[in-house]
């Protein structure tokens, strides 16, 4: 390979205002146009983005000590039960959490009008927030019982802690049933009547870097609209996935952790949803940047929508029965087109994640290392890749009558 | 001629009156219903396109104000709020009118109201929920 660049040698360029940045979508034509090796050599750093669902976000809380002191025993924020199973008035709220009264799926579908998701929406705006709770009190911390209103401002620590974000790959989604369907990826008409994905494709930043060669435990990125990290592999990260020659892999794959400050980030980009008769959950902005190493990573970074498939799975039937197999595959070309085709018949599809709110996260990432405002960050450790062979778990089901010899 | 989309309040007393016939026998209006219920208040609304002549069409719309009805432009029943979008896309498979549609390659929802039916299946298959309805409607829903 004839381009060797450091992420050291991009920082340099970011500091003197002479780096190249271009979206994921930008690259796409200049790598047509150039060839890999001038795009490589031109191109120091391609920026991603995705603005969809992700039900694994959260935040942990400190709310500062109340006098007397309250060690928070079980703890409501607008009447969402936050965890409160650590130090005394920390707090950890997630975005699927729902109020004890909230009807749920009682009368079905129901509307799941305000969780978790909510709530960090209403606190990054800056609106008043107000707590509840309850405590059995003890020597240290006698109050037992504690009701008053907060905003973010006036908060010690807010720190946005997703455990799964930026999924690489998700299933499309269809229902083969006579009924509607009502799921995490939307309403679901009878019959193969729509068809829902929710991935940014060629904007997505798991598909810029497919192999995870640049993304790392520390890596900076846009969270929120602010900056955030890696923190870890997401839960249910799974990079054994079967793949393309282009690495890409034909499935749900590799998932992040991602961590940051609640406290700079914009509701623009952390927004509560209602999935009618699903529940609550988080729209979170997240983009990330791949420094264009070699001519590898510039191929990476080239990825098309034609060149990404997605399994169409049954979520009548097959999803929920953890049924093995799907109805084949179609690539994100033809999804974002608005018609797929399903064992031969026309299906009209939409997105669950907004690629409008992926390009202007990459367009954001990209104005701010433009402007010297965001370097490049070399990550502590790597993230476990295909060679990690890892395999995905199933829960184990145990007969525990059985075993207490009932 | 006039092509009209247009929404009929009826108060309690009068829901049970064929008001409908009188618009066809009595004004020569074509009618085309799009949508008509009764709340537990026994107040009735009807969605529905009126054509026919200007006059017979005026004419009408007099009788219906007589007769106590309440008229409404059936545009402006379903508010679309553009700041509350994140446009997904989600609500487009739902709409069976294609009121709100996909712009492509912007990828970004879009609302023609004069296409609405005011079914109101977008209020809740938008997970954001910025599509929002007038207050008067809540007692339909």
């Amino acid at each position: 390979m004839k381009v060797n660049r450091s992420i050291k040698d991009i920082n340099e360029k970011i500091k003197t205002g002479q780096v190249v940045v271009l979206t994921a979508e930008e690259v796409i034509g200049v790598v047509e146009e150039k060839g890999l090796e001038e795009a490589a050599a031109t191109v120091d750093v391609v920026t991603t983005g995705t603005f969809g669902p992700m039900c694994s976000s959260g935040v942990f809380l400190n709310l500062g000590h109340s006098q007397p002191r309250i060690k928070l025993n079980e703890a409501f924020l607008n009447g969402v039960p936050a965890y409160a199973g650590i130090a005394a008035v920390d707090l950890y709220l997630g975005a699927t959490a729902l109020p004890p009264a909230d009807p749920a799926n009682r009368n079905h579908p129901g509307d799941f009008v305000y969780g978790g998701g909510h709530v960090i929406e209403d606190l990054v705006a800056g609106k008043e927030v107000r707590l509840d709770a309850t405590s059995y009190g003890t020597d240290c911390y006698p109050l037992k019982k504690i009701e008053t209103s907060f905003r973010l401002a006036e908060i010690n620590e807010a720190t946005l802690y997703n455990p799964r974000n930026a999924y690489q790959n998700y299933n499309v989604a269809v229902n083969l049933g006579q009924k509607t369907i009502y799921t995490y990826m939307g309403i679901l008409k009878p019959d193969t009547g729509n068809a829902n994905y929710s991935s940014a494709g060629q904007l997505s930043p798991l598909f810029n870097d497919p192999l995870l060669k640049t993304i790392g435990i520390g890596t900076r990125i846009f969270l929120g609209g602010g900056v955030g990290y890696v923190a870890w592999h997401g839960t249910q990260h799974n990079p054994s996935v079967v793949r393309g020659d282009n690495g890409i892999p034909k499935g749900p794959a590799g998932t992040l952790a991602v961590v940051g400050d609640l406290k700079q980030m914009k509701p623009r980009w952390l927004r509560g949803l209602s999935f009618l008769g699903y529940g609550a959950t988080l729209q979170v902005g997240l983009g990330i940047p791949i420094p264009i190493l070699n001519e590898e990573m510039m191929g990476y970074c080239a990825v098309r929508d034609e060149e990404i498939y997605a399994p169409v799975v049954d979520y009548n039937r097959s999803y929920p029965h953890r049924e093995a197999g799907n109805l084949g595959l179609v690539n994100y070309r033809e999804l974002k087109s608005g018609l797929i085709t399903v064992e031969g018949k026309k299906v009209p599809t939409a997105s669950l994640s907004s690629y409008a709110g992926a390009r202007e996260i990459a367009e954001s990432l990209k104005e701010w290392i433009e402007s010297g405002q965001f370097m490049l960050s070399e990550p502590a450790a790597p993230l476990p890749s295909v060679e990690a062979g890892i395999n995905l778990n199933v829960m184990p089901q145990r007969d525990t009558k059985e075993q207490e010899g009932l | 001629m006039v092509k009209q989309k247009i929404v009929l309040r009826f108060p309690p007393h009068i829901v049970e009156q064929p008001t409908i016939y009188h618009l066809i026998k009595d004004f020569d209006l074509m009618v085309n219903i799009l949508r008509a219920d009764i709340n537990p208040k026994k107040e009735g609304r009807l969605m529905m396109e009126l054509s026919g002549s200007e006059k017979n069409y005026q004419r009408a719309l007099e009788w219906l104000k007589d007769q106590g009805l309440q008229i409404m432009n059936l545009e402006q029943q379903i508010i679309w709020r553009s700041d509350r979008c994140t446009h997904c896309g989600a609500c487009t498979v739902i709409c069976p009118t294609e009121a709100l549609l996909f712009d492509r390659p912007e990828m970004t929802v879009r609302f023609e109201e004069d296409k609405c039916i005011v079914c109101e299946l977008c209020l809740r298959a938008c997970p954001a929920r910025a599509m929002e309805t007038l207050v008067e409607n809540a007692n339909f829903q």
